[in-house]
């Protein structure tokens, strides 16, 4: 049973096409790998199925729920930078993840002490435990990552979106995140959607990769087309990038 | 070396910083023993040591007719405004901005209106203020409000309109509600700049307060220059600004302090 799907995807600024025919369908609990060049499109996907734009035609539905018309609390996301508060200290952005649906945002009196208590069992499990009390300004950017990311889990989205989550962070980093993050995926079973620049890390972290590029391409007018899905590659064989291409894409193949 | 890479020493920076003050006092000095040879009766460069014979005077000793120390009574008189004017725009200058940074059809329909009304000169309409809100108090508290809000509104709208969506569409993701993101993505975010812009407006809010009340007061720190004035009292009117001088500066250093101690997130990254 699919559990995300975006049919007939159309996604324009003004005149200027960005998605074409964007047709996919994700199972609950895969990991999508979005690849491809610059401007094709693959962030405009991301806030399409964020909710944070609606597309020019077609529609993106998460579940059995109608087409979102704004980002909500079924959809967690993680972006580049900027992901988490800074005028909150670790836990309490931790906290927010949990408060920030209450009527002013708040906790007060026992909710606020059981918040704080489930917000460092949290921290311990992200390894942040040690830092609660500073601002993020003072931790590293892989730190800040995965507080961004334990602050989206806290608040339990059926979907989780990164829009290259690991871009600004050193190789080294880099991989303990992969771990960090496949460590909680096994644990929580989450439907992911990352965007990467590196193919590399598409295909080590997802079920499966999707590419984005143009398939029609007018040498004169190069914002004439706009993108589409190109590969839908299966990555669990563990190969790279040498996979079977799924059969029933409906993909333009280059000629 | 270039000249941009050149630093000066610990020393010297604050041989560098007192330069500029030791200049204009010996200049003030120089020009004062000048005239003072020439007419010791000469009223407009007070000698230093008069200046603070008089500061003395008018800190310590009340007046006659009064029986009151006029000047801790113009100081009160005039802090009361201030404060008030300031406090006032502030806090209108912070819904305001919170209004038409956050909701597009608050921002469509009142950002052209204050980028007008920022162009009109207050001082200009402050005879419209006399006679809408009379002489007391009301008039001049306005004309502070009206004199500093357009600017504090535009500044701070832009505040908000500069926090990263990515921070705002995070908190949607959390659930959190137009009024949740108003009240704890974005205000506490613009606190810190609301300081800032107040430090940048304490200097035309001190101007429209002595402005207005050279105009029409019975009390007040901009009254008393503007009063002795007339008997040409440069040693009274030198005390006053210095002593202006000195509170606008504790003001905006307190205002600093207060930044820092309250708002500690935005100092952690340095």
């Amino acid at each position: 049973m699919s559990f995300v799907t975006a049919e007939n995807i159309f996604q324009s600024y003004g005149n200027r096409p960005i998605l074409e025919r964007v047709n996919v369908t994700v199972d609950e609990g895969e990991f999508i790998s979005i690849v491809g060049a610059s401007g094709c499109g693959k962030s405009t996907f991301l806030r399409l199925l964020l909710a944070q734009e609606r597309p020019t035609r077609g529609e993106i539905r998460v579940g059995n729920a109608p087409p979102a018309v704004e980002p909500g609390l079924d959809r967690g996301v993680v972006f580049q930078k900027y992901s988490v508060f800074p005028h909150l200290t670790v836990r309490e952005n931790i906290v927010a993840g949990e408060s920030f649906r209450a009527r002013f945002g708040w906790f007060a009196g026992a909710a606020r002490n059981e918040a704080r208590k489930r917000a460092d069992e949290t921290l311990a499990r992200i390894g942040l435990g040690h830092v609660a009390h500073q601002y993020p300004a003072t931790l590293s950017g892989g730190m800040q990552q995965r507080l961004a990311i334990g602050q989206a889990l806290t608040a339990k989205p059926r979907i989780l979106l990164l829009d290259e989550p690991f871009g600004a962070l050193d190789p080294g980093t880099r991989l303990s995140m992969h771990d960090f993050l496949t460590e909680l995926r096994s644990e929580t079973g989450m439907t992911v959607f990352m965007v990467t620049h590196d193919l590399e890390e598409g295909f080590k972290l997802g079920d499966r990769v999707l590419v984005f590029d143009k398939p029609r391409w007018d040498p004169t007018d190069p914002n004439a087309y706009g993108a589409t899905i190109t590969y839908d590659f299966d990555a669990r064989d563990g190969g790279i990038p040498f996979q079977r291409i799924e059969e029933d894409t409906n993909v333009l193949r280059p000629a | 070396m270039r000249l941009i890479n050149r630093q000066p020493g610990v020393a010297l920076k604050s041989a560098l910083a007192a330069l500029p003050f030791l200049i204009a006092f010996v200049a003030y000095w120089i020009g004062s023993e000048i005239r003072l040879a020439a007419n010791p009766s000469d009223k407009l460069l007070p000698a230093p040591e008069t200046i603070a014979a008089t500061a003395e005077r008018l800190f310590t000793e009340p007046d006659r007719r009064s029986d009151r120390i006029l000047l801790w009574h113009d100081t009160a008189a005039s802090l009361t405004r201030l404060f008030l004017g300031v406090g006032i725009a502030s806090v209108l200058a912070t819904i305001i901005g919170l209004l038409i940074g956050l909701l597009p059809h608050v921002r469509a329909t009142l950002a052209g209106f204050v980028a007008v009304l920022s162009m009109i000169p207050p001082l200009a309409v402050l005879p419209i203020l006399f006679i809408v809100f009379g002489l007391g108090e009301l008039s001049k508290v306005v004309l502070i409000i009206v004199g500093i809000l357009p600017f504090l509104i535009r500044d701070l709208s832009q505040r908000v309109m500069e926090i990263p969506r990515e921070t705002i569409v995070k908190a949607e993701t959390l659930g959190a509600s137009s009024l949740v993101i108003a009240l704890r993505v974005a205000l506490p975010q613009l606190l810190p700049r609301l300081i800032q812009a107040i430090r940048l407006s304490l200097g035309p809010a001190w101007l429209f307060l002595i402005a207005a009340e050279a105009i029409a007061s019975e009390v007040g720190l901009g009254y008393r220059i503007f009063l002795v004035r007339r008997f040409l009292a440069m040693d009274v009117i030198l005390t006053y600004v210095i002593w202006i001088t000195l509170l606008a500066f504790l003001m905006d250093l307190a205002l600093r302090w207060i930044s820092r101690k309250l708002f500690p997130w935005t100092e952690a990254g340095l």
